[in-house]
């Protein structure tokens, strides 16, 4: 049974201009030890997303059950114990830490809010942890601003991990860092997945490290899923013609099979106040009437959802 | 020198702060020929936005130094330049595009009143003149010219930048300095700007020096490229000779550090450590302590000289010398 | 994590900590200019809290015979219009003076960085009602509402306190929630909700201690302003009563004599002067000490 599944998943915002539908019933479900990738660009709501499912937000309208149990309105008590089964990590290094905690304050506090372990077990842990993720003991009494990007990502994950959480949501864990950098943590992170058995959601907009880290795949834009599939599927064989135009933009080092790019008309518009319909449809070179009718998700191959009346004439 | 367009040679440029040095540039020697583009290629730190702003002068003094160099554009010496002079050369033959698109432009004049002030500030035109010029080169960009009296706030970012690419190719330069112009954009939008930028070049026959960090863009984009560590330049050549053939171990890192498309392996293989500290560089190779082929002495503790290992691709590492490989 | 954690606890060999603070200690006196402003303000609140020891005349003791002496080897600062030592009355008054600057400045902040902190973080109509307040209140004029509220309650210490306490507080308050909305935005707010810390103290314990760093540089900047006010009030009557010394009352009464003797208006300002001067060399040093990216 999938650790998570997410039904009709709904988060609206009100903001000046009306109602921004950051995201717009979705509908995903993650196997245990299984890496779910978000992408989309900015402002398709997938950052929304995954805060909504471990209910840093709360959502307008949908499920989310973690373990079969129905954890979108758990209030109090659950709420706290849900706390310490979900986890996220941060993008930006840089905020993501207080910049007055030390480095072992900082993984500390989520062990002393759990109220229920020793002094002398929070230093231990405090210290495994730190093991764990590679941080060297002298860095101990460190400040974030004392470190460099990769390692107050690795006290970031540390944070994250202290209380064995069964689901990470990493939201654009490594697009703040250095190339040489970004690697030794998407490793470090794979290395921790395997050891703790832990699901991960991954945020990004990097197409390539979405492709290295997942298993599945969920392509957004503007709030609504447009395809999912397994990681390897959907690369070989993207339907959706978003995905395709995506896909296509990453500049490949590749020089002798230049991707052949589908140029995009336009910009991304906003979520707010949207129409019925395909959101794509303005940029989409194959729009036409029938996409102005809400779109529904279907599973055209197998395991592979797209959401697009014409999916099944523009891929034959 | 005739036939390169932009030299640069031996520039080393110092930065004073808290009482220590940081050595930015350390000795960049680097050629550029008409209509071509280079791409400059490292991480954070490694000294490449300080280049461009060296060669456009615009390095702020103090705490920044150019301790030695010369760099010619067209024969002249930028460095030698009285500070008149290179007010001419700033926009009428160089143009820079900064990295953030938010804050190269006003945001209390409309975009069009920008764009033409450059045009006015860098020609005889008068007023009607440059406002056909500035619809000429927004149209040109991509963007309609109804959007003359915009403001920036109501341009999305990949819109925005487009404008400041409008603005730098205003006064038709003859050398741009792109600073990782679509580092903030999203991937498609991304590709469009690269699309466009490209197709511009050819155009107006425009030399590019493109700092990135990216090396899908540079592969996309470039004709030669640099690598650059710590203020070094570690393997030169063409694109394709670095791409096909990558030989200094910091290229083949950062390579190996990239996640492949089309390749299933678990694990990426990173470059192990950290950057040095500008402030305290090791002597010697200055990727040495991370190198997984350094000899932790003897030929890795010496300086590095560039080595042509074949015709237009230099490394720096001694892996290469005469007898060596 | 349950067995991880119980097991023996094998405890590293502990290193002296360098805390926080010491790091801010060791910052601070490096700094030069905090240095000086601190060693400045201390010798003027020794000078006045020693005033008994050190002062030549009583400071209400008054010599006919040196009415508005300039000064000389006897009156090292001269006399005022009632040949009272103006040294003496400098010395005494900086007591009044120093206390009230503090006593105002440290309600100020504490309440600033309470009320600013809890609304920024909280945000929405807790926020929109309390600026709103703060926006009525900062339409009446300071000074007036000092007056009034002095007026009401009458003179003494601590009511001069509270008179000039509640004009300056929807500044404050307003000053720290700006930091507080920066605040907000970080990640790491966000962070301490995800591992189940309450509201008060992701506010007491992230907040906060971001916050009143700037909040200390706004404040010491308005001591001197306190100080001013102060003699205002006690110019018209109100607040501290004459012939308590105190330097805002000392130059406001030497006011009609400027022209003639500008010694007896001068040298209370200048005691105000320097130590204002200190003060903020002080908070500017303290600002800097108490940011932690800035590096050492």
């Amino acid at each position: 049974m999938a650790l998570l599944e997410v039904e009709h998943l709904k988060k609206y915002f009100s903001v000046g201009a009306g109602t921004n539908h950051a995201v717009d019933d979705i509908t995903l479900s993650i196997e245990k030890g299984h890496t779910m990738g978000v992408v989309g660009e900015s402002g398709c709501g997938k950052s929304t997303l995954g805060r909504t499912i471990i209910r840093l937000l709360d959502a307008t309208d949908g499920t989310v059950r973690l373990d079969g149990e129905d954890i979108t309105y758990t209030k109090g008590k659950d709420l706290r114990r849900l706390r310490e089964k979900v986890s996220i990590v941060f993008q930006d290094p840089y905020s993501s830490l207080n910049p007055r905690s030390s480095v072992e304050a900082t993984i500390r506090e989520p062990l002393q809010e759990a109220h229920r372990f020793t002094k002398a077990q929070v230093q231990q842990r405090t210290e495994e942890l730190m093991d764990l993720v590679g941080i060297e003991e002298r860095l101990r009494l460190a400040y974030p601003h004392e470190m460099d990007g990769g390692r107050r990502q690795r006290v970031g994950i540390a944070r994250a991990l202290a209380l064995n959480p069964e689901f990470v949501v990493c939201d654009e864990p490594v697009s703040a860092l250095d190339v040489s950098i970004q690697a030794q943590v998407l490793n470090l992170l794979m290395d921790l997945q395997e050891k703790m058995d832990l699901t991960y959601m991954f945020v990004t907009h990097d197409l390539s490290v979405v492709r290295h880290i997942s298993d599945d795949i969920c392509v957004m834009y503007l709030g609504q899923l447009v395809e999912t599939s397994p990681s390897r599927e959907l690369f070989r064989r993207p339907l959706h013609p978003y995905t395709k135009a995506l896909l296509s933009a990453i500049p490949s080092t590749d020089l002798d099979h230049p991707m052949q790019r589908v140029q995009l008309k336009g910009e991304i518009t906003s979520a707010i106040n949207p129409e019925p319909g395909c959101r794509f449809a303005a940029r989409c070179p194959y729009a036409c009437d029938k996409c102005r009718e809400p779109q529904k998700l279907e599973e055209l191959e197998p395991k592979h959802f797209v959401s697009c009346c014409r999916a099944k004439e523009i891929n034959d | 020198m005739s036939e390169n367009f932009l030299t640069i040679h031996d520039l080393v440029v110092e930065y004073s702060s808290g009482g220590q040095i940081v050595q930015a540039v350390n000795g960049v020697d680097l050629k550029l020929a008409k209509g071509q583009t280079l791409g400059l290629v490292g991480e954070t730190g490694a000294g490449k936005t300080t280049i461009a702003k060296a060669i456009l002068r615009i390095l702020p003094m103090p705490p920044a130094r150019v301790k030695q160099g010369e760099i010619y554009l067209d024969g002249e010496d930028l460095l030698k330049l009285p500070e008149k002079e290179m007010l001419k050369v700033r926009g009428n033959k160089i143009a820079m595009i900064f990295q953030d698109p938010m804050t190269a432009l006003n945001p209390t004049m409309t975009v069009g009143d920008q764009i033409s002030e450059v045009v006015l500030q860098h020609n005889d035109f008068t007023k009607s003149q440059a406002r056909d010029r500035t619809i000429e080169m927004l149209e040109m960009v991509g963007i309609a010219s109804v959007r003359y009296m915009d403001y920036p706030h109501q341009f999305s970012g990949g819109m925005k930048q487009r404008v400041v690419i409008a603005m730098a190719l205003a006064c038709e330069p003859e050398l741009i300095l792109a600073d990782e112009p679509t580092t903030a954009l999203d991937v498609t939008i991304q590709a469009q700007v690269l699309d466009m930028m490209k197709d511009l070049r050819v155009k107006l026959n425009t030399s590019m020096i493109l700092i990135t960090h990216d090396l899908g863009v540079v592969a996309e984009t470039c004709d030669d490229v640099a690598v650059i560590y710590a203020g070094e330049i570690v393997e030169y050549g063409t694109k394709e000779r670095i791409f096909r053939n990558p030989m200094h171990p910091y290229t083949l890192g950062l390579f190996g550090s990239l996640p492949k498309l089309d390749d299933d392996s678990k694990r990426l293989s990173p470059i192990h450590g950290l950057p040095p500290d500008p402030t305290n560089l090791p002597a010697g190779c200055k990727f040495g302590p991370r190198c997984p082929d350094c000899d932790g002495g003897t030929k890795c503790g010496a300086d590095q000289p560039m080595i042509e290992v074949e015709p237009g691709h230099f490394v720096r590492c001694c892996k290469f010398a005469k007898g060596g490989v | 994590m349950a067995n991880a954690a119980t097991k023996a606890v094998t405890s590293a060999p502990k290193r002296k900590k360098d805390t926080q603070l010491r790091q801010i200690m060791r910052r601070f006196v490096k700094s030069r200019t905090a240095m000086i402003g601190l060693v400045a303000l201390v010798i003027i609140i020794l000078a006045c809290v020693f005033a008994p020891f050190i002062a030549p005349y009583d400071p209400n003791y008054m010599d006919y015979s040196a009415m508005n002496a300039t000064p000389s080897l006897a009156h090292i600062m001269g006399c005022d219009n009632l040949g009272r030592d103006i040294f003496s009355r400098v010395l005494y008054g900086g007591r009044l003076s120093l206390a009230l600057g503090f006593t105002v400045a440290i309600v100020g902040m504490v309440f600033g960085v309470f009320f600013g902190s809890l609304v920024g973080y909280l945000g929405g109509q807790v926020d929109n009602i309390t600026m709103r307040i703060c926006d009525v209140w900062m339409a009446i004029p300071g000074t007036l509402l000092s007056i009034i509220i002095s007026s009401a309650l009458g003179d003494g210490f601590w009511y001069t306190v509270l008179a000039l306490s509640v004009s300056g507080l929807p500044g404050s308050v307003r000053g720290t929630r700006a930091m507080a909305l920066k605040e907000r935005e970080m990640e790491y707010l966000e962070a301490a909700k995800a591992m189940n810390c309450s509201k008060m103290k992701i506010i007491y314990k992230h907040m906060m201690p971001n916050t009143i760093a700037p909040t200390i540089v706004g404040t010491t900047g308005q001591i001197g302003g306190t100080m001013m006010t102060a003699a205002g009030l006690s110019y018209i009557g109100l607040g501290i009563q004459p012939p308590t010394a105190e330097w805002g009352a000392m130059c406001s009464s030497a006011r009609s004599y400027l022209t003639s003797y500008p010694h007896e208006m001068l040298m209370p300002g200048l005691a105000i002067l320097l130590t204002v001067l200190s003060i903020n060399m002080l908070g500017d040093g303290l600002r800097d000490a108490m940011d932690p990216r800035l590096k050492d």
